[in-house]
């Protein structure tokens, strides 16, 4: 499919996706030339009290914008998912550029005339009003440039908090390593950057042309502040609301399926309102979202919530494993609502053509070849317990080099591209049948129980009776082979997860018609 | 140099006087002291003009009147008050003020520089516009084609013209003038101090001159004072002091009597 045709099949969701980059950009810009003009004149006339504040906006700018996410995610107040995290760290880095700015502007102001107005009678506060702040506005305006070009770039990274926004078709292009996605929200990020950089720049020079009196430039920007914080209020509202249940999902394909599968069952046997914010940048995260109360729901691993979130010890029994995370679930006020039916383990992959000429069939068979390969982990497995340190002790695993950390959804295709030559990917995946992979048995039961589970917020399911039973009544009902195909689906055919997803309901209903 | 009596006899009328320095005393930084325990009386309506060589001390003396300055020992006063007692914006907009450097500034049109200190002042719209009108045909700058022009897009000469009207916008009884008309050229300028000797006919200010040129100090002032080394050395209507044979005073006549001898 190629980019005008994606854009528009999916116009409708384009739109809205665009139209939430625009808001997060300027809801930060406005408010970030609200909080950093102050400061800049305030660094620019007392330059003790300024440096260390351009100092810690320069310091600000250099933390990546991923990790900066990572810090504010679980604070109070600023933290938690979606828009209003986002905004705030696109706030912090517009503040370095635009008090950059002020300051130069205020001070670059001719000394000649600050003397004249002074010589004229103008107090200090007059002074700034009439002579230094017109006079900085040109480079203040160039500032604001910077900074919401730069806020367009990095507002795409706010798809992983579930902000929305073009990002979304960037980080779901990525997990469906699919290019024409990708594209579809980096050309018109691009593009818009593009745009708003060119609007400004038409501000600025008619600034520079006609010069506007401060009191108009005053009542200008307090009008599109006050445009901003209504526009701001308005969304935060219309996302919120409690008959709105908000369903989550990691960034890979098979979560994003299976958010997506949660929010269509909701959507066709009850009346409520579903939001997705799926795509979220991994366990811990949609974990925070969840006990936050920014998502109600998303689908949990049993393995992976006793390991990574709650810190157990690893255990291989799947029932005593399922009872101990429903058990810690609950002492957090989640609801652990009964498995899907499939297990979606950590499988250990080899080329098929490695396995079939080396004749391997476990992880045991492989620590030999293995002295001579080059292996590739994602970050998690990396540093799971029931990750890569423990499979290498078990079996004994020693590799040429240091495990390569990689990206989940670049790690399929290194392997077939023999870039490394083993992987720890997942059971489930689509890809393991495209690039004729060979997942090795996992002969002495190192990995734990991975069974994928729904978990819920308790006063979710208590304010929504119906939202329990119509995700029971999911249960057990999709199989490992259901799994695969939907991920195949998605991932080697190019199909829309929310089509594939719809398919599988309709099936599912004909097939093995609901109880309810 | 004691107190008093040496200088009130050197002012020209028996006005009373507009502006005093009583043993004034500057020092700043590495200059050094600028202005050596000057003593000064500046009769209400009289131009003054201060000549001497760059770093007399010159423009110091306009910035301890006006208050951007106080001195570290003696006094300055004001129509009899002490500029440590004046409010300091409040004295200046009572003093108009011709920067050595124009000073217009460039965000603002010509009638909106003209317009400044009356709208510190506070007055109302109407006022201010009549008042600007009424400067700007003054200085020769009719409002018409002129009060709505940025004040970047007129030459040299009108800027200065603006300068003047802006200084005698709020009618302050006291012009301090900082190098008025040294960037112009030699007709411009005679031109500007022709207007200015017109002007001040009409208006009677009592008017600070500071200029490195004495052919400028002679065109415009009733007083020449010659400044060097942050005192005075000699003090005179422009008649007595062309004849002085002082040494502090001779070499700033010098380019006069050259051209003079030319001439003639």
């Amino acid at each position: 499919m190629n980019l005008l045709d994606f854009l528009s099949a999916h116009r409708a969701e384009f739109l809205g996706l665009l139209l939430q980059h625009i808001i997060l950009v300027g809801a930060s810009t406005t408010a970030a030339i609200a909080i950093g003009v102050p400061i800049g004149i305030l660094a620019a006339r007392r330059p003790r009290l300024g440096a260390p504040i351009v100092w810690l906006a320069n310091v600000v700018q250099t933390i990546p914008s991923l990790a900066m996410f990572g810090f504010l995610l679980p604070l109070p107040l600023v933290g938690g998912l979606g828009a209003r995290v986002a905004i705030i760290v696109l706030i912090l880095y517009a503040l370095l550029p635009i008090i950059r700015t002020t300051v130069a502007g205020v001070r670059g102001v001719d000394r000649a005339l600050v003397e004249a107005g002074t010589a004229l009678g103008m107090t200090p506060r007059q002074l700034l009003w009439r002579v230094e702040l017109p006079l900085a506005v040109p480079g203040i305006v160039a500032g604001i440039r910077v900074a919401a070009v730069i806020g367009v770039g990095t507002a795409t990274i706010a798809a992983a908090v579930g902000a929305g926004g073009l990002g979304e078709y960037i980080f779901r292009g990525l997990s469906m390593v699919d290019p024409t996605v990708i594209l579809a929200g980096a050309v018109p990020a691009a593009c818009l950057a593009l745009a708003v950089d060119g609007a400004l720049l038409l501000g600025e020079r008619s600034l520079k042309r006609r010069r506007v009196s401060p009191r108009t430039a005053a009542v200008a920007a307090a009008a599109v502040l006050l445009a901003g914080a209504i526009g701001f209020a308005a969304w935060m509202r219309a996302s919120g609301g409690d008959t709105v249940i908000r369903i989550g999902s990691k960034n890979f394909t098979e979560q994003i399926l299976l958010g997506e599968l949660l929010a269509q069952h909701i959507e066709r046997t009850t009346s409520l309102r579903v939001e997705r914010r799926l795509n979220l940048g991994g366990t811990f995260i949609c974990d925070r979202a969840l006990r936050s109360g920014d998502i109600d729901i998303y689908v949990e691993y049993t393995g992976t919530a006793d390991t990574a979130v709650f810190k157990h010890p690893v255990e291989t029994d799947p029932s005593r494993v399922l009872e101990r995370v429903r058990a810690a679930y609950a002492e957090a006020g989640l609801t652990l609502l009964p498995p899907l039916g499939f297990e979606n383990t950590f499988a250990i992959l080899v080329r098929g053509e490695d396995a079939r000429r080396l004749g391997l069939r476990t992880i045991a068979d492989a620590a030999g070849p293995a002295a001579s390969w080059q292996a590739g982990f994602g970050y998690e497995f990396l540093q799971r317990a029931d990750g890569y340190p423990g499979l290498r002790d078990r079996y004994g695993l020693n590799f040429a080099a240091a495990p390569r950390a990689m990206d989940l959804s670049l790690i399929y295709r290194a392997l077939a591209q023999k870039q490394v030559d083993l992987i720890a990917g997942d059971a489930t995946s689509g890809l393991i049948a495209a690039y004729d992979l060979f997942m090795l048995e996992d002969n002495r039961r190192y990995f734990p129980p991975y069974d994928a589970v729904p978990v819920a917020r308790r006063a979710a399911l208590l304010r929504h009776p119906e939202l329990r039973s119509a995700i029971e009544a999911l249960a057990g009902r999709i199989t490992v082979d259901d799994m695969r195909k939907m991920n195949q689906a998605v991932d080697a055919e190019r199909r829309d997860p929310a089509e594939v997803v719809k398919a599988f309901l309709a099936q599912l209903e004909r097939e093995r018609p609901s109880k309810g | 140099m004691r107190t008093g009596c040496d200088t009130v006899g050197l002012v020209s009328s028996g006005q009373p006087s507009a502006i005093q320095l009583r043993d004034v005393r500057v020092t700043r930084g590495a200059a050094g002291r600028v202005l050596d325990g000057l003593s000064l009386d500046i009769a209400k309506g009289e131009t003054l003009a201060l000549v001497g060589r760059s770093g007399a001390g010159k423009s110091t003396i306009l910035k301890v009147i006006n208050g951007l300055l106080l001195p570290e020992t003696g006094e300055v006063s004001v129509e009899g008050r002490s500029t440590r007692a004046w409010d300091p914006f409040e004295l200046r907009r009572r003093i108009g003020y011709v920067l050595q450097e124009i000073g217009l500034f460039p965000h603002m049109t010509v009638a909106e520089n003209v317009a400044i200190v009356p709208q510190l002042l506070g007055w109302d719209a109407t006022r201010i516009r009549a008042r600007v009108e009424e400067m700007l045909e003054l200085v020769g700058l009719p409002a018409k084609t002129y009060a709505d022009r940025p004040s970047m897009d007129i030459s040299g000469g009108q800027r200065q013209r603006v300068g003047v009207a802006r200084a005698l916008a709020a009618d302050p009884p006291i012009l301090l003038m900082d190098e008025p008309f040294g960037a112009l050229d030699p007709v411009t300028r005679s031109e500007l101090h022709r207007e200015f000797r017109r002007i001040q006919s009409e208006l009677h200010k009592t008017v600070v001159i500071v200029t490195h040129d004495m052919a400028e100090a002679f065109a415009l002032a009733t007083r020449v004072g010659v400044l060097d080394a942050g005192a005075i050395a000699q003090i005179d209507a422009p008649r007595e002091l062309a004849r002085s044979p002082d040494p502090r005073v001779r070499p700033l006549l010098e380019p006069l009597l050259e051209a003079h001898a030319f001439l003639s």
